[in-house]
């Protein structure tokens, strides 16, 4: 697991994110003007995601980039994931863009994706109540694991993957999907697991940060 | 745990705790949470007394009434100028505001000021939907002519700037350069080709080591060796701007009898 923070110099706030083979680089711009009108809110700024997995991203085919029923969906899950830290009242009418743009891929992308952007946010200077951490948990034949690779998802058995985002202080979960299946009871290890795993995430994206603006 | 978490001066990070118990109050860049105050911007932590602060070091610039500003104009209105200031708003300037000259209806206003020129101004007024107001009138404020702008972080400013303009007048000194800093960012030299260089190259030095104390003796250092690796002339270039030209009114609809201003 690395992470660094304000790799992407014209952007406002950037960061990279890598966790096992997925690396995930986040740029954040803004806040600016928000164009089309009809999208403006008078009373709080918007927060805009993008996610993007890279052509020669996955492992072996081509990826189609740019908007797909998947991508579409993990941008709406991205941004509902970060909007309960962020506080935009100050900002109306005008948006927050979080591009996140996925040079290497081995599952846990939305994950990793949260992570950098949640970095990349705190670099631009917004203003946040906490930072995000995500990772995957999931039941893999049997045995509770945590940050699924590719071959683990596509596993021929009971496998269960699921996404988790939290707000690291309260521990208040900001993101759950699960693709798979699993029982009650392991779904409750599987979340407290996650708990754990995120408190590790977010001491390495405070790491990040604070490496980057400690030399400056 | 009772009192404060981490050190004066430490680089923190959005939700992590300053300080545990009553003792102490969240000001600019934290927030309370029952017992505890904690960061919600990325910052340095500036502990004042009983007041907690967290001093930003990044993000864009925001409005404030009262800051002198640098804004280049973006577009031209029936009535005014919008002013792009490097920040999520752009402001209005309106003729009013901008020039003391009598205006006709219709008058052409690209002679004032026309697209992409820049200007000093003050912000007068900011609404709660961040539209901003701007002025010219006060000293100083006036149109840019002639020599270069340059961008910084707008929260190192105060550090461009320096102590009662300790930075600004050093530099301005050492090179010879008539120096601007608009409070958001944008600032604006002027002089020779030679010594507008070193005064941009200083100034993004300060920027970048603006965290390291006696920093203005460091400059004076620098400034003083560059000085004499350029073999720069640091007599100030003589600007002779002609006074404020009025341009020739030019009328337009029907004649009328009185003439003059009202």
């Amino acid at each position: 697991m690395e992470a660094k923070a304000g790799v992407i110099k014209n952007a406002d706030g950037s960061a990279m994110f890598k966790m096992g083979d997925t690396i995930a680089y986040a740029a954040v711009y803004g806040p600016r003007d928000l164009y089309p009108k009809f999208m403006q809110n008078p009373k709080k700024g918007i927060l805009r995601c993008n996610y993007n997995m890279m052509p020669f991203s996955g492992s072996g085919e081509r990826v189609r980039p740019g908007q797909n029923r998947r991508a579409k969906e993990i941008s709406m899950v991205t941004e509902k994931a970060l909007l309960p830290v962020l506080e935009l009242e100050d900002f109306p009418n005008a948006v927050v863009d979080v591009y996140v743009e996925l040079p290497q891929t081995d599952a846990g992308s939305r994950c990793a994706g949260i992570c950098a952007a949640a970095i990349a946010l705190a670099d631009a200077g917004l203003v946040m109540k906490d930072m995000i951490a995500a990772v995957s948990v999931g039941n893999l034949d049997g045995n509770i694991v945590v940050d699924l690779d590719k071959d683990e998802e596509d596993f021929e058995g009971p496998v269960a993957d699921i996404p988790v985002a939290i707000i690291p202080s309260t521990g208040q979960i900001t993101l759950l999907q699960m693709d798979g299946e699993i029982t009650p009871e392991k779904l409750v290890k599987a979340l407290e697991l996650a708990q754990e795993t995120c408190m590790r995430i977010n001491e390495v994206q405070r790491k990040a940060l604070k490496d980057k603006y400690a030399g400056e | 745990m009772e009192g404060i978490q981490v050190q004066d001066r430490a680089i923190i990070t959005p939700g992590e705790v300053i300080a545990t118990g009553m003792d102490y109050i969240p000001s600019m860049g934290t927030y309370r949470d029952k017992e505890r105050i904690i960061a919600n911007k990325l910052g340095m932590v500036h502990i004042e007394g009983r007041a907690i602060k967290v001093i930003p070091l990044s993000g864009r610039y925001m409005p404030k009434v009262g800051d002198m500003i640098i804004g280049q104009v973006i577009d031209i209105s029936m009535s005014g100028w919008r002013i792009e200031l490097n920040c999520a708003y752009s402001a209005m300037i309106s003729l009013k505001d901008a020039t003391s000259d009598f205006i006709e209806r219709g008058a052409d206003l690209t002679q004032y000021y026309n697209l992409g020129d820049y200007m000093i101004a003050e912000i007068v007024n900011v609404t709660s939907q961040k539209l901003v107001d701007l002025s010219t009138r006060g000293p100083g404020m006036r149109k840019l002519q002639g020599g270069r702008i340059i961008t910084v972080n707008p929260n190192k400013v105060p550090r461009v700037i320096g102590k009662q303009g300790s930075m600004v007048g050093l530099i301005k000194d050492a090179t010879g350069c008539r120096i601007t800093v608009g409070q958001n960012g944008i600032i604006h030299i002027q002089g020779t080709p030679k010594q507008e260089m070193l005064a941009a190259e200083t100034i993004h030095k300060v920027e970048q080591e603006s965290h390291f104390s006696g920093l203005t003796d460091k400059i004076k250092a620098y400034l003083e060796q560059r000085v004499k690796e350029m073999q720069l002339d640091p007599t100030p270039l003589i600007i002779d701007e002609p006074p404020r030209e009025r341009p020739m009114q030019q009328r337009r609809g029907p004649p009328r009898f009185s003439r003059g201003r009202r």
